[in-house]
């Protein structure tokens, strides 16, 4: 671990998250109309993103080498299908996430 | 101020089961990772943002470039912006609270907040503000036991990153249900995968991040005709 290249990163995820927090009460504050496009971008952009972030996680499998994203499929599809039935987040991650553990240290080894 | 005080912490409640546990596997994961509890404690004191949080482990283990960490933080926390458009007037004279208000709006935050309007007739900025520093405070809790855990309890941690994939299917399956306009998100899964099979898993997010600025921007005559 490279110290400094992880204080540069941890102040750039900060800052860039801050600025998004205050920028609409600086720019829109006052009497200015917020433009529709970003109105637009506002409603659509969530649900494209968290797709990026569910592939950006899965980034590594290999479904050419064993156990060819198994244990990501199998833990997933716990998630998907008991998110569906129960609507309960915490229920869905942690339960998902000892699936995948359990399966990552005791099945695929 | 006991009366405001009691009702943050009951509105508060759902949130804090939720940000313990998940800030409990940020904790580990990032201990895991060797970024022990004062690193842990200064990204959820500063940073305080839930999935970011997760990605910027990511980021910090593969040596990611500044931009690459921008960039990207500004996708995956563009969802502030409009939080934030629609409490200008809400905080607008909240005064001396107004900065940590705005600091402190995260998802969880924002759907207590979003009413505008105090429970039980209690001053508003008061009661948001005891609700953003009691969340902040959970997820600050849930780290520091996250941390403690990884360090004390000596278990086999491997797979426990899944936390973060976890969270964001049930994010994504949340979100596919609420809405019957399925093109963004169907635009964001096509849009990775080529992405991540032309660029390769180490590049693949600066471009598409673009892929989806431009398809949602570029095609919304269509996708805002399927919204109506």
């Amino acid at each position: 671990m490279n110290s400094v290249h992880s204080i540069v990163i941890v102040a750039v995820v900060a800052l860039v998250t801050i600025a998004l927090r205050f920028l609409p009460f600086i720019v829109f504050g006052g009497k200015r109309k917020t433009p529709e496009i970003v109105t637009y971008l506002g409603k659509v952009l969530p649900y494209a993103i968290m797709a990026m972030l569910v592939v950006y996680c899965l980034k590594h499998i290999s479904f050419i080498k064993s156990p060819f994203g198994l244990p990501e499929i199998l833990a997933g599809a716990v998630v998907v299908l008991l998110h569906l039935w129960k609507r309960n987040t915490l229920l869905s991650i942690v339960s998902g996430t000892v699936i995948y553990m359990l399966l990552v240290q005791i099945v695929f080894v | 101020m006991k009366k405001l005080i009691k009702t943050a912490i009951i509105k508060t409640l759902p949130v804090m089961a939720g940000y313990i546990v998940l800030g409990f596997g940020f904790g580990i994961i990032s201990e895991k990772n060797g970024y022990g509890l004062l690193w842990a404690l200064a990204m959820s004191l500063f940073v305080y943002a839930g999935s970011m949080q997760y990605v910027m482990i990511s980021l910090l283990t593969s040596g990611a470039s500044i931009i690459t960490t921008a960039l990207t933080t500004l996708m995956v926390n563009a969802r502030h912006l409009f939080y934030g458009v629609s409490m200008i007037e809400p905080y607008k004279k909240a005064g001396k609270f107004k900065p940590y208000l705005i600091f402190g709006l995260t998802d969880e935050t924002y759907s207590l907040v979003c009413s505008g309007k105090g429970p039980d007739g209690l001053n508003f900025h008061k009661y948001s503000f005891f609700v953003s520093l009691f969340n902040h405070m959970y997820w600050i809790t849930g780290t520091l036991l996250g941390v403690l855990a990884g360090t004390i309890i000596k278990f086999n941690t491997a797979g426990v990153d899944f936390a973060m994939t976890a969270l964001f299917i049930t994010v994504f399956v949340e979100q596919w249900k609420s809405t019957k306009n399925h093109i963004p998100a169907i635009i964001g899964v096509v849009a990775s995968v080529i992405c991540l099979m032309i660029f390769g898993s180490d590049n693949f997010l600066i471009p598409t991040m673009i892929l989806i600025g431009l398809s949602l921007s570029l095609g919304r005559r269509f996708i805002d005709k399927e919204e109506a």
